[in-house]
């Protein structure tokens, strides 16, 4: 991140003076939801520059911690915070409906608390997502353009067929010709990065609400907040613990892509018939068995689709984590609006828009069940090219091709008629 | 190897509060009451009898009887409220997880009204998943699946998915998963109820047929009387979760046990039921074919009696023949002195095996002048069936017997079935 082109907050600080108005700043809108004081002083924050509160103070925490670390970034948040208006702490019962129940202080004073004593466990927690992030970003930016554009096409061929690889091919181009391809990479491992957390976390989660009514009962209530809650709103918090960067980003995007997948992957599994759950354990399935062999294969379609939109979501979710300080596509969205530059907007719009056909077009594909066994995964694709090849080499030339022919001739024979099927299976078998 | 299930007592009662409903059913309240009083609903109520081993058994019922129910204890699907289940002695409900699992991997299958075969897998892996839940090694358990649905005769299908398979085909995978492990008991829940009426024949045929291979105890559900009738070696009839009657088909036919089992019973073709034994009167004139009788002293008989026709019996009761009026008379015409029977039998009457069911002799009967004897498997006479006999068994007003039923509503009468008192 040491490039100045690519550290998003040397960007953001650019940012700040070509907008003098700072009231148009995304920062400050940031902090509107959770400053009352800031709000109250930017009635008119275009004509109006702010005074010293909220705001700046919240910049200038922001763009030091670039350079000295997360902490600063908290102490700036924290400092924001102590410039809320002081409140009567004490508790009348008549404040419970006359409306000036101090709620916004208690929440205030709680992560205060909580950042006061928990930051060395939720900065532990970095660790691993950095680490994971930072392989996925590397593995993604390391390969020359032209060589990782082929390779994501061959991946997509293989997952979803010629025609998606194809497509994908002159996807990928049509973003390297763009000259947005190393933030491309650096959206994609977020987003990649992102997923496979919200698996780790979704797909337990939801397999156990499906086992549990009470814990769905528990759950489904938090899974809406963390839908429908506004980013901005979980969004500081979340700075404060984590700093900012990347990181954080990956957290704020896990909190608003996961509840797809979890209610997803609950529902696939709640609509497994029931017969064919009975039907397992009265031939002697074990709950693992169970899972494994029956609800969870059963469900692979419904799980495939909370996939997709967990994927979706995360993409969605690039510009607003780009106001924490995460690079790549949304960052030039960000940028391109702060500098009213619709051309560098619109062309990470596009990047993010092509991203987001291909990982949907693809993961939607992989959801369909795929049931012709005798063309196993391997003999597909790019890989079954490769595959053939081989065989072909240790094998008689015609032997791989009349054997693929049998079994390909096999269902489809005994599909019409099983009279005349009998002796192609037993030429095939 | 086949196993005997004994069901001693058993309740099943669904709801928070089972002990309570349990304990107004002791004090002999009804389903109903209970669950007007409680909420508490009752799936079975106090069922016990006893499966033999080797035996086709089948629980009859209407929708809500609880015949599922009481099928789903017998692998302990469903937990009993209270009760045992015996299999060869051992109670199924003090198993273990790990040993019920064991248990309904080797020992019990079962087969489902609606088929329930796994979509994602193919018809082979279906079959084989008895075998793959108990760890068998890939190739034994595909071996071994290959030879059940051999068995069924869709080997050739092997391949293919569920889906692409006709409804009746489907179960006979049903069929064959049920039989890949080669179990002691094999459960059958409405299994060919949701099947054409020709392929549910077939399938029972082929039932049939598996069960002569290789006698497996196999528990029935069905609410179809004629299924029952044609499988079963025993047959229970449940009602309001109550079992109201357990007995072979005949039994049930001849004697019904309350006002609903005769209702229950009132479609069911009797005919293919009934054997001509069973309906066979010994009504008809016997004469003894002995060296000192001969024509003339069975003319007479004949006259005396008003009969037309006389049945010819041997000394150890063997049916020998039949006479009649007009052809004792042909024999004696112009013949002084004894005459044997054997020269006035009446040459196309056929005896009829005992064990013939009743719908495939209406045409036989209905040709013959003279009423059908009905000769039992060493030869003995056991006695005629005539065009009235067939008429009133076939009258559904009727019982079994010709005795006019009862209508539905009165007190069931426990009439013993009266042989041969009957004047033709």
């Amino acid at each position: 991140m040491s490039d100045p082109a690519t550290d998003p907050w040397s960007a953001a600080a650019q940012a700040t003076p070509a907008t003098p108005a700072s009231g148009a700043d995304p920062w400050s809108a940031a902090t509107n939801p959770v400053d009352p004081a800031a709000l109250a002083t930017q009635a008119n924050p275009y004509n109006t520059p702010p005074p010293d509160a909220g705001g700046d103070a919240w910049l200038q925490g922001a763009s030091s911690a670039a350079g000295s670390g997360a902490d600063a970034a908290a102490q700036g948040g924290a400092g924001f915070i102590h410039t809320a208006p002081p409140t009567d702490h004490g508790f009348a019962l008549h404040q419970l409906w006359d409306g000036s129940l101090p709620v916004q202080d208690w929440i205030n004073r709680g992560l205060d608390w909580l950042v006061l004593h928990f930051r060395p466990f939720f900065h532990a927690l970095r660790g691993p997502v950095d680490a994971l992030l930072g392989g996925v970003e590397a593995a993604l930016q390391y390969p020359p353009t032209l060589v990782m554009v082929g390779l994501l096409s061959l991946i997509a061929w293989q997952l979803a067929g010629g025609a998606l690889g194809l497509a994908t091919l002159v996807s990928l181009l049509v973003v390297a010709m763009l000259g947005i391809w190393p933030e491309a990479m650096v959206t994609l491992s977020l987003v990649l990065t992102s997923l496979l957390f919200c698996v780790i976390i979704g797909l337990p989660l939801g397999i156990w609400l499906a086992r549990s009514d009470r814990a769905q009962r528990i759950v489904r209530p938090v899974l809406d907040a963390m839908q429908t809650t506004p980013a901005f709103v979980y969004l500081v918090p979340v700075v404060m613990l984590f700093g900012i960067g990347n990181v954080p980003g990956v957290i704020v995007t896990i909190i608003f892509a996961l509840p797809p997948l979890v209610r997803l992957t609950n529902l696939g599994i709640r609509q497994v018939r029931p017969d064919l759950v009975e039907a397992a354990k009265a031939y002697g399935a074990s709950p693992w068995q169970l899972l494994t062999k029956v609800q969870l294969p059963l469900a692979m379609p419904s799980i495939m689709a909370g996939i997709n939109q967990s994927l979706m979501l995360s993409l969605s979710m690039v510009v607003i984590a780009s106001m924490i300080a995460v690079g790549g596509l949304g960052l030039m969205v960000l940028r391109g609006i702060g500098r009213l530059d619709m051309g560098l907007a619109t062309v990470g719009g596009l990047g993010i828009v092509i991203l987001a056909i291909i990982l949907d077009r693809v993961t939607q594909t992989m959801g369909q069940p795929r049931r012709d066994q005798s063309v196993r995964w391997f003999m597909r694709g790019p890989v079954g090219l490769v595959w053939r090849l081989m065989r072909g080499r240790q094998a008689p030339a015609g032997q791989p091709v009349a054997q693929a022919a049998a079994s390909k001739a096999r269902p489809a024979a005994a599909r019409t008629q099983p009279g005349t099927a009998r002796p192609a299976a037993q030429a095939g078998g | 190897m086949a196993k005997t299930l004994q069901i001693e007592h058993v309740f099943k009662v669904f709801g928070d509060q089972p002990e309570r409903a349990l304990e107004l059913a002791r004090k002999g309240m009804s389903k109903q009451e209970i669950v007007g009083l409680t909420g508490q609903s009752i799936g079975v109520f106090d069922a016990s009898f006893t499966i033999e081993a080797g035996e086709i058994f089948v629980v009859m019922g209407l929708s809500g009887s609880g015949k599922s129910t009481l099928v789903r204890l017998l692998n302990r699907l469903i937990e009993p409220t209270a009760g045992r289940i015996l299999v060869d002695g051992d109670d199924i409900n003090a198993y273990s997880d790990a040993r019920l699992r064991e248990f309904r991997r080797k020992d019990i299958s079962m087969v489902f009204q609606s088929f329930a075969l796994l979509p994602h897998m193919t018809v082979l892996d279906n079959v084989a998943l008895g075998l793959e839940l108990d760890g068998v090694g890939k190739a034994r358990r595909l071996a071994q699946a290959h030879a059940a649905l051999t068995q069924v005769g869709l080997e050739v299908w092997a391949r293919a998915y569920p889906d692409e398979l006709s409804g009746g085909m489907q179960q006979r995978v049903g069929l064959a998963r049920a039989l890949a492990a080669d179990p002691a008991i094999l459960l059958m829940d409405e299994a060919f109820s949701a099947l054409d009426p020709i392929i549910r024949t077939d399938m029972q045929d082929e039932l049939l047929r598996l069960q002569q291979e290789k006698r497996r105890t196999i528990v029935f559900i069905s609410h179809d009387l004629d299924e029952a009738m044609r499988i079963g070696d025993r047959i229970a009839i449940m009602k309001d979760g109550q079992v109201v009657q357990v007995g072979t088909p005949e039994e049930i036919l001849r004697r019904p046990a309350d006002a609903y089992v005769r209702n229950f019973i009132r479609g069911v073709d009797a005919a293919a039921v009934f054997k001509a034994g069973d309906i066979a009167r010994k009504t008809q004139v016997e004469v003894s074919e002995s060296p000192t009788r001969g024509c003339r002293p069975a003319l007479k008989r004949l006259q005396d009696q008003d009969r037309d026709w006389g049945y010819v019996v041997s000394p150890d009761h063997r049916y020998l023949g039949t006479v009649s009026g007009d052809s004792l008379r042909e024999a004696l015409h112009g013949h002084e002195g004894p005459l044997g029977l054997a020269h006035a039998f009446v040459p196309d009457i056929q005896a009829v095996p005992a064990a013939t069911p009743i719908h495939e002799l209406i045409g036989a009967i209905a040709q013959s002048h003279a009423p059908l004897p009905v000769v039992a498997e060493d030869g003995r006479l056991l006695g005629t069936i005539s065009k009235n006999t067939l008429l009133k068994f076939l009258d559904r007003t009727t019982d079994a017997d010709g005795n006019p039923l009862p209508t539905a509503t009165a007190e069931p009468s426990a009439h013993p079935a009266p042989m041969a008192a009957e004047p033709a």
